[in-house]
């Protein structure tokens, strides 16, 4: 197991690098100067353009640009700063509980609504549950994210005035309809997978012996159905959290809110090259992390599962 | 083995099936599968008994409905498409069918349990095995954790695991078929059924490991008095370890009898065959008798008997007239118009009767 | 699987005798597409979302047959106007017609759909079946590679990448969504042929000295494309669901295109005053996403024996 996870990390680092590298390359790459762009109209003499480039290292080729910049962030956790002079590690943590909290909203509604969806659908099966829960499942894994979070925006936010539609001013509140829209489709597969897997696993000779044992129908469901069902989805729901760090980013545009997604999507438009690689960067590293945390619950669930 | 509150316990949760009767006896039983493409009927009035301590073997080929019995007498069958047309099956008197499905359920694995013939697909295989076995205590005698476990290491032990208490954390997927089998047979055995059904337990393991497992039934059965329902096609698993037979064919039984009568003086010729297509090491270098054509279309019966269109003796009352399940000497009972004849050995083919 | 393979193990390649055996088997090839076809008209999501999609693509390739206005006719002088009899729509800020304007968004979108989906099944699709074909370093360095693009958020990526141009046309965001999609259909056609090729039927062939590319021609690919024919189709309505977002973001299209996700992003400023600015082109959208997506999944059910746990 130990020699699994080394093997995974040591796997790990060249995604970590090259993907870094692309971003790092698209984004100081990109046509424009972001020194001009910073100065904008206000005129800024030669001497302090040249201090600016020498600061940012850039005048260094661009492969050193980047060995400089990743070697501050994994010696120092030091992310570099914006050409304003403010750390990007001061947005980062800024932007990060926004972020943090609408993923957490986001992950509980499609664990519980997906989970309580499949089952209903699958232990109900062929009922007016089930067909219920198929329709709207369908509905809601068709609907592109922008749709849902107009519609929601539009029903819940300005006709009938239940939630906040932008900002984060009123706490908690402020994330229900963000963290509905950014787990809808999930919530969708979710429920779909569950059922799937749940009407499988009911239907299977091990759940029969459960009966045969004598164990009430909620047991047998919930102790031997789901335990099996329960699997694949449990790793659909951490290689979907992985993910969540890109959808954050529509999501949070369109709610207005001051998480990392909007950051790096204003931070793209104003070049602020800095912070939008400091921010992949931390998104790159979650994603690989989360990942190896994923197969190694996979290895925790199902017994079967033994990684050399 | 027997402790004492294990005991006491077991008695408290039979005692409001208490009644006198055999301890099971089925009657007239009929079920069928409701099908887009019509209605099969997996058993067409079913009878058998059977008395504690007593063994009895169900024999028949694929699609005889054997499986099914075993099933409806568990009450796990798949309803629908599975659907119970008419009968009873009365334990200690009492009617399963007619039974609450909580007081049914009560029954399940305590009185009445069963052994599956895949123990791999049938164990769950996410759960250690001796959690699978201590759950028959934890749940039926609402035992606590620990001493459900204790329980279930000296079960294993029982069934000849070794190092039980090691073994005991293990996955189904980190044992031999044959030990994956002993301790589905731990399981059904928990709480000392009064009933154990064996759905081919041991066709799906190797020759050697097979007599092993039987003799491990056999000694379960005479230490705990049990009656014991042996689902098999295998002839050769009946002859040892039987006392009684059945042999189904098409949903019904076609002869039931002590098991040396019927080897000895078979009173139906689908048993003939039966017996004549076993290799015998007295008859080496002839040719095995298979029994010709194929088992009836279960949504589409013949009329008359339902061997008919396979029976060499076949005559036209056969193939109009269903003969019933009637006896030729007492315990040896036929369904065959020409039982008396077939058992005396003076049946004669058509064609023989003519020449 | 079991069906589809059934079909194709009649003759196996190099059959030394081809009888009346290939007969038989076309017929059962045509059997087994009708037993497709038959199924999917019994699946009423695939009926109601073929037919609407039958409709979507009629809009897009001739938007002037469903419109008498030009969506380039916009009198300011008629801006701001509700819906009405004779702008069905109401009109936008600048006055042009919003029904016409709605029609005419379909192109675009339709277009960044088709040409990207495509493009990944059949990039994708190759280079599954060689990583799975060949398996060793041409395997692992295919899958090294999808776990790097998989490491960067697509919308990320895209956004950087078109942030960073100063003209965008269609081809730009296709090439953007291209490059950071194909590696889920990689990953599938992997997944299916290596399904297929342990099969035994494989082996035979192999066994009897058919080449690799008959082998990935009369047995591979035939049998493991299904399901990912099935998810292209479901990929189309989420490239489509990409691409108006990326618009509505700002770094899609450029006016003078017209796009829903163009029309999205002014719409977006007058939520309060205008909502039906924002809900019809929101409803084209929604309504081609669900279209692709669902045929896409009626396809795969019908494509793809496994998926049919009902």
């Amino acid at each position: 197991m130990t020699g699994y996870i080394i093997r995974r990390l040591l796997q790990f680092i060249p995604v970590v690098i090259v993907a870094t590298l692309i971003v790092y390359a698209m984004v100081f790459l990109m046509p424009g100067d972001p020194i001009r762009a910073l100065s904008g109209d206000r005129p800024m003499s030669e001497q302090v353009q040249d201090r600016l480039r020498e600061q940012y290292n850039l005048n260094d080729p661009f492969l050193i640009q980047y060995g400089k910049y990743m070697w501050g962030v994994f010696t120092q956790g030091d992310f570099g700063t914006t050409f304003q002079g403010r750390p990007v590690l001061d947005i980062i943590q800024q932007g990060l509980p926004v972020t943090l909290t609408l993923a957490a909203v986001a992950f509980c509604f499609q664990a519980i609504i997906g989970a309580i969806a499949g089952i209903l659908a699958a232990v109900y099966k062929d009922s007016f549950i089930d067909r219920f829960v198929q329709v709207s499942l369908v509905v809601a894994v068709a609907l592109p994210t922008l749709a849902i979070a107009f519609l929601l925006q539009l029903t819940f936010g300005l006709n009938l005035g239940w939630f906040p539609i932008a900002g984060t001013r009123d706490g908690m509140v402020s994330y229900i309809l963000p963290g509905i829209v950014l787990a809808a489709v999930s919530t969708g597969i979710v429920a779909r997978m569950l059922r799937s897997e749940l009407i499988e696993a009911l239907q299977s000779d091990y759940v029969r012996t459960a009966t045969a044992k004598g164990m009430k129908r909620s047991r047998v469901v919930t102790r031997h159905g789901l335990r099996n069902s329960l699997i694949p989805v449990v790793t659909f729901l951490g290689a979907d959290l992985a993910t969540m760090m890109g959808g954050a980013i529509v999501v949070e545009s369109v709610f207005n809110m001051p998480g990392l997604g909007g950051q790096v999507f204003r931070s793209i438009q104003a070049q602020e090259n800095t912070i939008v690689v400091g921010i992949v960067t931390l998104m790159v590293l979650f994603y690989v992390v989360v990942n190896l945390l994923v197969d190694l619950l996979y290895a925790v669930l199902d017994p079967r599962i033994r990684y050399e | 083995m027997t402790t004492a509150p294990q005991n006491t316990s077991a008695q408290h949760s039979r005692s409001d099936v208490a009644g006198n009767g055999p301890l099971l006896e089925v009657k007239d039983l009929h079920v069928e599968f409701r099908t887009k493409h019509g209605v099969a009927q997996a058993i067409n009035g079913l009878n058998f008994t059977l008395e504690a301590g007593e063994t009895l073997a169900i024999l028949g080929e694929s699609g005889s409905g054997k499986s099914v019995t075993a099933q409806t007498i568990m009450g796990i069958l798949d309803m629908p498409p599975g659907h119970i047309a008419g009968g009873e099956i009365r334990y200690r008197g009492q009617d399963l069918l007619a039974m609450k499905p909580e007081q049914r359920r009560r029954l399940r694995g305590v009185s009445i349990s069963m052994i599956f013939q895949d123990a791999l697909s049938s164990l769950n295989p996410v759960l250690p095995v001796g959690w699978q076995i201590a759950e028959m205590f934890r749940v039926h005698q609402k035992m606590r954790r620990r001493p459900a476990r204790q329980r279930a290491i000296e079960l294993m032990r029982r069934v000849g695991i070794p190092a039980a208490e090691r073994r005991v954390g293990d996955y189904p997927h980190q044992f031999s078929g044959g030990m994956r089998q002993r301790i589905m047979i731990a399981m059904a055995i928990a709480l000392n059924p009064d009933v154990l059904i064996a759905d081919e337990p041991t066709t799906a393991l190797d020759v050697t490991v097979q007599a092993q497992v039987m003799r491990l039934l056999k000694e379960l059965q005479t230490e705990n008095n049990m009656g014991l329902i042996l689902i098999t096609h295998d002839l050769g698993v009946v002859a040892d370890v039987a006392d009684k037979i059945a042999v189904m064919y098409a949903g019904r039984v076609m002869e039931a009898a002590d098991v040396y009568d019927i080897y000895a003086r078979p009173g139906h010729p689908y048993t003939q065959g039966l017996l004549e297509s076993l290799p015998r090491i007295d008859a080496a270098g002839e040719r095995l008798n298979a029994i010709p054509g194929l088992p009836p279309s279960l949504t589409d019966m013949p009329p008359g008997c339902p061997f008919s269109p396979r029976c060499p003796y076949a005559t036209d009352l056969c193939r109009s007239e269903l003969p019933g399940l009637l006896p030729i000497v007492a315990e040896h009972t036929s369904a065959c118009h020409f039982r008396d004849d077939m058992y005396r050995g003076r049946l004669q083919t058509p064609e023989e009767a003519q020449a | 699987m079991t069906e589809l393979n059934k079909a194709h193990t009649v003759v196996p390649a190099g059959d030394p005798a081809p009888s009346p055996a290939p007969k038989a088997s076309a017929q059962k090839d045509a059997s087994l597409w009708m037993d497709t076809w038959r199924s999917l008209l019994r699946n009423p999501w695939f009926v109601v979302s073929a037919t609407l999609l039958v409709m979507l693509i009629a809009v897009a390739l001739f938007p002037q047959l469903f419109t008498d206005h030009n969506p380039r006719d916009c009198p300011l002088s008629r801006s701001r106007q509700e819906p009405s009899a004779e702008h069905w729509f109401g009109t936008d800020i600048q006055g042009c017609d919003y029904y016409t304007r709605v029609i005419y968004g379909a192109g675009n979108s339709m277009a960044v759909g088709v040409i990207v989906t495509l493009s990944i099944l059949v990039l994708g699709s190759l280079l599954g079946l060689l990583a799975a074909y060949f398996g060793g370093w041409v395997d692992a360095v295919l899958m090294r590679l999808t776990d790097l693009i998989f490491a960067i958020p697509y919308m990320l990526g895209a956004l950087v990448f078109l942030a960073a141009r100063q003209e965008r046309s269609v081809w730009d965001v296709a090439f953007i969504l291209i490059v950071f999609t194909w590696p889920t259909m990689a990953r599938l056609m992997r997944g299916s042929v290596l399904a297929v090729i342990n099969n035994d039927y494989v082996t035979a062939a192999r066994a009897l000295g058919a080449g690799p590319l008959t082998i990935m021609r009369r047995h591979i690919i035939p049998n493991s494309l299904g399901p990912v024919v099935g998810y292209a189709a479901v990929y189309t309505g989420v490239i489509i669901g990409a691409e108006a977002t990326l618009t509505f973001l700002g770094v899609g299209l450029q006016l003078p295109a017209i796009s829903w996700g163009l029309q999205l992003n002014d719409a977006q400023s007058y939520l309060q005053q205008m909502p039906h600015l924002l809900t019809f082109p929101l409803i084209f959208v929604a309504l081609t996403v669900f279209a692709f997506t669902t045929m896409g999944e009626a396809l795969r059910d019908a494509l793809d024996p496994k998926s049919k746990k009902r």
